[in-house]
């Protein structure tokens, strides 16, 4: 029997009342990937993620966690991850240890178990210094260190990780990729939401688009900015006279629209290596150029270009 | 390494989550204030000031206020466990237990037997209280260990209704206020505190179709004949069918949410 995929969706619906906020979504997630989902608010990337974690009942559709039916197989189907929600989901009244401990006996490990792995997370996570004072004296990355804990208690071989750094400082945050890049080393299966881009190019393979609902786009990151386009070039001519000569000279070695702004041109390079011959040909014409920038585009481009958006 | 797990039952479910309701309350020692402070206050407060007035002395107002303040403090310590359930479903910390291999409806039995351990605390410092104030019930210790259970019972039987209401309402701070209001209303128009016959008309008929009469009515025969009365059997019984009708309600509508 062939490995089952960490993930399986097929044709998840969700509707709130009138409005459908997941419609007919389906996607795979391979083992030992980084799967980002993207969206801007209100694409329903929490609501898919509470349909995967078994939080939401679907209206239509199967999730399936490494072969296993979340529906039917539920409680299986639990016990093979581990989810961060997007507000830390501790217990704000009682310890980071006691948090440990209970989430620990709850999953189903025995009392000696529960505290051999409550010692381990603590220093794991750096938190053995506060690790019994009460949480609301907690930082909001403490905070997320330790929720991120709580999920990693059993070493599930898959995590969800609802926009696990919105609202963290770049330390905290740099701290979280890390800890993030060391699960994927250890073979975890991570599925993220995002609402950053950097993010999803920092740490995700494939990454999902997905706008009011249903799937925009789908593919490696590199693959999703190659179907925006080519790479953008500007750069100034240094003496205004030569503008129109520079511009003529353009348009014999690219196709597209050459824009021009006082001495400022930029065009779109269908291939990075047109660069070179364009240069090249400038230097030739005694063209003297400045201010030169090359932009390629970034999982910016491709969430503007693909999505939206509910505003 | 794998970490070894197995599946908890019900049980051990529940017992861990019955701890992490007690570690909550003890780390936030104002959860007491209902159970522990609240029967002190009330018991002193109306001793002192009302017994001259309706039984012409602290000590002959003790038989009638002690089980009105026991019952008074089951119903209030009960109406907690509707706004503590509110507040654990609106939390994220209530999406982590739905997403974990646990019995279901751990949370639910967990919180419900907390609160038993929440109304034994309460019912004894009301008891303990009237002792001290010189509270001495002729039926002798036994008997009063048994009204205290059968408050204990109704307090807990009713935390059910609470709970219904916890998960009906949309905000904790719902919860709270329309539980005082019945508490208050429940509590004092009825023989709580005054005798039925000093009442006006109209509010007579309010305090004799009032549950809490007969519970008190009840636990004051108990303790006054030194033994188990029709009455009792009754409230037994009903505290019963308010058990047997709510509690798979709420269990239902829990695991609807």
């Amino acid at each position: 029997m062939p490995e089952s995929q960490a993930i399986e969706v097929s044709h998840l619906t969700k509707k709130f009342g009138q409005q459908t906020v997941v419609n007919d979504l389906s996607f795979t997630v391979h083992r030992g990937e980084v799967f980002g989902l993207l969206g801007p608010n209100g694409a329903g990337k929490t609501t898919t993620l509470r349909m995967l974690t078994t939080l939401l009942k679907a209206n239509a559709g199967q999730v399936k966690i490494f072969g296993h039916d979340t529906v039917k197989e539920g409680r299986l189907a639990r016990s093979l991850f581990g989810v961060t929600g997007q507000y830390a989901s501790i217990d704000e009244d009682i310890s980071a240890r006691e948090n440990l401990m209970i989430f620990s006996r709850l999953n189903g490990l025995s009392r000696a178990t529960s505290k051999q792995r409550t010692a381990e997370l603590l220093k794991e996570f750096s938190l053995e210094h506060s690790a019994d004072q009460a949480l609301k004296n907690f930082s909001g990355g403490m905070r997320r260190r330790l929720d991120l804990a709580v999920s990693l208690i059993t070493r599930p071989a898959l995590v969800f990780l609802d926009e696990p750094t919105t609202g963290l400082d770049p330390r905290t945050r740099n701290q979280m990729w890390a800890t993030i890049r060391q699960l994927v080393q250890q073979g975890s299966t991570i599925v993220l939401t995002t609402q950053y881009l950097e993010e999803a190019d920092q740490l995700a393979d494939r990454v999902a688009v997905i706008d009011h609902g249903r799937l925009v786009t789908m593919g490696t990151p590199a693959e999703l900015k190659q179907q925006v386009g080519g790479t953008d070039l500007t750069f100034t001519v240094r003496r205004a006279q030569q503008v129109t000569q520079a511009v003529k000279l353009l348009a014999t070695h690219v196709t597209g629209k050459i824009h021009t702004a006082g001495q400022q041109l930029s065009l779109r390079l269908s291939q990075i290596n047109q660069l070179a011959q364009i240069l090249d040909a400038l230097a030739h014409a005694g063209i003297e150029v400045s201010q030169l920038s090359v932009h390629e585009p970034s999982l910016d481009d491709v969430f503007m270009k693909s999505t939206v958006g509910l505003n | 390494m794998d970490i070894q797990t197995h599946q908890g039952t019900l049980l051990t479910n529940t017992a861990t989550m019955a701890y992490r309701n007690l570690l909550k309350t003890v780390h936030n020692p104002d959860r007491f204030m209902d159970v522990i402070v609240q029967p002190v206050m009330f018991m002193l407060l109306f001793g002192y000031l009302f017994g001259g007035a309706i039984a012409g002395g602290v000590h002959a107002y003790l038989p009638t206020i002690v089980p009105g303040i026991l019952i008074q403090t089951m119903l209030s310590a009960a109406s907690g466990s509707g706004s503590q359930i509110r507040e654990d479903l609106d939390s994220g910390v209530f999406d982590r237990f739905k997403s974990l291999p646990m019995a279901h409806i751990a949370p639910l039995a967990g919180q419900l037997f907390a609160d038993s351990l929440r109304l034994l605390l309460a019912a004894v410092t009301s008891l303990a209280t009237g002792y001290v104030m010189g509270w001495r019930p002729v039926a002798g210790f036994g008997w009063v260990v048994v009204s205290g259970l059968l408050a204990i019972f109704m307090g807990w039987a009713l935390s059910w209704l609470f709970v219904l209401l916890g998960l009906l309402a949309k905000r904790a701070a719902t919860v709270q206020s329309f539980s005082m209001i019945m508490m208050m209303v429940l509590s004092f128009v009825s023989n709580a505190f005054v005798p039925l016959s000093s009442l006006s008309k109209p509010l007579r008929f309010i305090a004799d179709l009032n549950p809490v009469t007969y519970v008190i009515t009840a636990i004051r025969q108990i303790l006054a004949t030194g033994s188990w009365t029709p009455e009792a059997l009754w409230v037994l019984v009903i505290g019963m069918a308010v058990v047997v009708i709510f509690a798979p309600i709420a269990v239902w509508m829990y695991d609807r949410n």
